[in-house]
Order: structure tokens, then sequence, then C-alpha cells
């Protein structure tokens, strides 16, 4: 275990040389890197918070439930009980009727109602469903239109669905720009080695009449692989985090004009460790592909 | 210790380096095989280290089947070996130290005590101090010597050295061999090829003569 560990300790501090032996061609490679993965990465980012921002925007959907004219005060009570205990519901508030009446006359329309001999509105209940999965609404909408005494359900979910669509059309373009620039970046590692694997050969050659194993030799290369990779996911993040602070304020002036208060996030731990992990991953990647392929042509 | 079964090497393309090599060198034993250029002595020795593998028959080294060594078993069979080629084959980037230490890095050694084989390794070849130095500083024999002392710090028990000295002028040449006979004096296999019959004869080591690639003289 300690021999092992010592090896990886040797191949990694074998792997930092070679990265500061070469500052420029570092640099260079961890900016390409760099560059091209903040592209998704800032794209995740800016999708996440216009979500939140179009929440935000345009408020919670709400479910209308209207009652039979004829309901009684049992089967008002039968339904706030069935709506107590659904779980996909984060809260409900019950309109009487006569609430209703009252709100419809301070809305201006009082003189048509003072015709009306009676109460022509029902009970009527507003459920908040939780989360914004559309998916959720319409089973709700479906549920609720069945209960027993119910006259009418309606559901305002045409914008969820819309921002879904368009949140759901977003991540697919994301996803494709983190694939073909992460099959690039493994390219990039792939050549990388590659060169490097020619300028090592003497010293793989004298390895292996020494008696060095695959391992050993592809160690150092793997390593270098993983921290270029690291050191891309770094420029990455800097990237993010610079966009991110140069468009807050903006984002925050436009928000406003929608009457919401908004401030644009950059990534948090989990994000920042998921796209050092993804760099990291594609830097190994590339390395593993590269030794593969070019240190079994120098055994052959 | 070292043997050789009927053993051809035939290369892609025809030529016969090997063409029926059969012998035996026993533990302890100082071997030096000469031939003229072309007659089998490197390729001989490449068999032994697995760099090459025999067309037909069996090489042997401790009682294992070389001719049959998956390829992953064969640098561990290296790292019992002590192997000097005719170029010193350095890492020119490298202190002498670190080209000594790289057998010993390989095989994941303490750093204290990879330190302390290697101190005494260059005292052994007369490089004591040196460590420090580049190997492009350093003469045709020191760089040889280098190269010795790179195969010794293991302790193998099988040393083998391709032309040690073709390089060399005659000075140096007696040199290295005095290091190869002290070697075998301390219970080491070795098995040096050169051309120069002179070179080793004070010593009374045990020839093999190839010619053609075949053994046509051994002498006990």
């Amino acid at each position: 275990m300690m021999n092992w560990l010592y090896l990886h300790v040797r191949a990694f501090a074998l792997a930092v040389g070679r990265l500061a032996s070469q500052p420029l061609g570092t640099l260079l490679s961890a900016l390409v890197v760099g560059i091209a993965l903040s592209l998704p990465a800032a794209g995740y980012l800016l999708l996440d918070n216009a979500a939140s921002l179009a929440r935000g925007v345009s408020g919670t959907p709400e479910i209308s439930l209207f009652m039979t004219q004829d309901a009684s005060a049992a089967d008002i009570a039968a339904i706030e009980k069935r709506l107590r205990a659904e779980a996909e519901l984060a809260g409900f508030r019950h309109v009487p009727k006569d609430e209703a009446l009252r709100q419809l006359e301070r809305s201006g329309l009082g003189d048509v109602l003072g015709g009306l001999t009676s109460n022509p509105l029902p009970d009527a209940f507003i459920a908040m469903p939780l989360g914004d999965d559309p998916a959720i609404y319409d089973a709700l909408h479906a549920r609720i239109k069945a209960w027993p005494g119910v006259a009418h359900v309606q559901l305002d979910s045409a914008w969820v669905k819309r921002l879904h669509a368009l949140l759901g059309l977003g991540q697919s373009a994301v996803l494709l720009l983190a694939g073909l620039l992460g099959f690039a970046l493994v390219i990039v590692t792939f050549n990388t080695i590659r060169l490097q694997i020619l300028t090592q050969r003497h010293e793989i050659d004298v390895s292996r009449l020494l008696g060095a194993t695959d391992r050993f030799i592809r160690r150092p290369f793997y390593w270098f692989g993983i921290l270029q990779g690291l050191l891309g996911g770094v420029v990455a993040l800097a990237t993010v985090w610079a966009t991110v602070h140069a468009l807050a304020p903006p984002v925050a002036s436009l928000a406003a004009t929608y009457g919401a208060v908004f401030t644009l996030t950059g990534p948090g731990l989990r994000e920042s460790a998921a796209i050092l992990g993804f760099a990291a991953f594609l830097g190994w990647l590339g390395s593993a592909i590269s030794v593969r392929r070019h240190l079994a042509e120098r055994l052959s | 210790m070292i043997v050789f079964e009927e053993v051809v090497k035939r290369y892609p393309g025809g030529y016969t380096a090997l063409a029926g090599v059969s012998f035996e060198i026993r533990h302890g034993e100082l071997a030096v095989l000469s031939g003229h250029s072309g007659a089998g002595k490197s390729t001989l020795l490449k068999l032994i280290a697995a760099i090459e593998r025999p067309t037909s028959g069996t090489v042997r080294i401790s009682g294992q089947d070389v001719s049959r060594l998956r390829p992953r078993a064969i640098p561990y069979l290296r790292r019992n070996l002590g192997l000097v080629l005719q170029e010193s084959r350095l890492l020119y980037d490298r202190s002498v130290v670190d080209n000594v230490m790289l057998p010993l890095v390989i095989t994941g050694h303490p750093p204290r005590d990879a330190a302390r084989r290697v101190a005494a390794a260059l005292e052994r070849v007369g490089l004591a101090g040196r460590d420090r130095e580049m190997p492009a500083g350093l003469s045709g024999g020191e760089q040889q010597r280098v190269a010795i002392a790179r195969a010794i710090v293991n302790r193998p028990s099988i040393l083998i050295a391709d032309e040690p000295t073709a390089h060399l002028d005659s000075a140096y040449a007696n040199e290295i061999a005095s290091l190869f006979k002290s070697f075998n004096a301390a219970g080491v296999t070795v098995l040096v090829s050169t051309h120069d019959d002179r070179l080793f004869a004070e010593h009374k080591p045990r020839r093999l003569v190839l010619g053609k690639g075949l053994l046509v003289g051994a002498v006990a």
C-alpha cells in the first residue's frame, strides 16, 4: 500500500515538474481547456438563473377549483379534507361564495350584481401545487376534477409548459455543447500526451529495460492529463465568475423592470466541484486513450 | 542459472542471428562472450533480458523459461538482472544520482534506503562525490561507470554487459573489466560480451565464442 502510494506521489511530482518545465505551453493548454469548458458551464448557470428569474416574474401557478352551486357545507368540508391530504400541494385557501361576491362588487361590477336576487357565484378553492413540473399539474387537475361536488377546475399552466419547453431546449443545447467541447478537450489532451510521449521516449525505453511496468510508465501521463484538466477547470471557473460578475448589474436592472428582485448567482460549491471534476475526468480520458495507443506503438 | 537449449533467433526478413545455440552458465561464474561483429552476441544477451524472443529453443534464467514468459512478467525478470548496454543509455537531462536511482524508483524503494544504495554503488564504481554532476560533463569511461552503477544498484544476481568497453581506450577498458571481476568475486554471475579477446584474460573467465550464429568455441 505504502509502495503504491509512494509510486503515485512520485508520478504526481513528475507530472507537476513536466507542467512547470513548460510554463507557456501549460498556460496555453489550460486556457484552451478552460475557455472551452466555460461555455457550457456558463450556459448551464445562465439557464439555471433564467429559470429562477422566470419563476419570480410569473409567480406560482394556481389551480382554481369551483364547487357546484348546490354544494353543502359537508361537501365543502369533504373537499377541504381531500385537499389537505394531497401530497403534491404546497397549500390551498377557501374562497367562500359570499367573499367572492364581495370581491366582484369591489372590482366595479356592483351595479350589474345589484339586479340579482341571489348569489350566482359558487364556493371555490385556490390550490398551489408543489414544484414546477407540468405533468404534476395535469395529474392534479385530472384527480381533482373527478371529486364529487366539483363543478369546474381551472389550471393556469400554459406558461409553465412554455417555460419548461424553453428550459428543456436550453438544457439540450448546453448538453450538446458540453459533449462537443468535451470531445475537443479529450483531443487536446490526447495530442499533448502524444507529444509528451515522443519527448520522453528515451526515458520510457530506458525505464522498460530497467524493469518498469506499463503502469509505472503510464502513471505520470495520467497525472499530467488530470492536472492539465484541473488547471483548465480553474480557468473555466474564473471565466464563469467574471462573466457572472459582469452581467449581474444589467440583469438586476432588467428584472426590476418586470417588478422582480433578482440577483444573478455564480456557481456554488457543488457546481464548482462538478466543473473541476468534469475537467479532470476529460484530462484523464484524453491521456488514457493517448497513452494506451502510443505506448502500444512504442512496444510494437 | 543461464541455460540456452538449441536456441534459434531468426529476424523478419530471414536473417538468422542464432542458429541453434546451447550452453549453461552456472551461478557465480564469470563468462565472456566473444565473436566477430554480427556473430550474434547482442542478440544472445537480448534474449536473456527478454528484449527479444527466440524463434525456437528455450532460454532459462534461474529456472524460469524466459522464452514463454508473459509480457506482464518481463519487467520483474529485468529487475533481477543488471543490464549494461553498448551505449550507456543514460538520461542526459538527469544528474548522476537520478540516473543511478532510477531502478530503485521503479521498484518503489523508500527514498532514504535508495539514497544509501546509490551512494554505495557510486563508491563501488569510483564515482563517489560526483553524484550531482550531469552525465554530459563526464568522460565516456565515467558514463559507462554510471551505467554500471545503475545496473548493480538493485543488487542483481546476474550482471549482463553488451560490449561495455567498445568505445573506451585500453586503460578505461581494463578498469571496467576489473569492476566486473570484483562484482563476480562478490558472488554475482557475470556475462560480458566483447570483441577484445585480451580483455578479462588475467581473470581467467569462461569463454564462449560465437561465429555466424553458432557457438564455435567454449573454454571452461
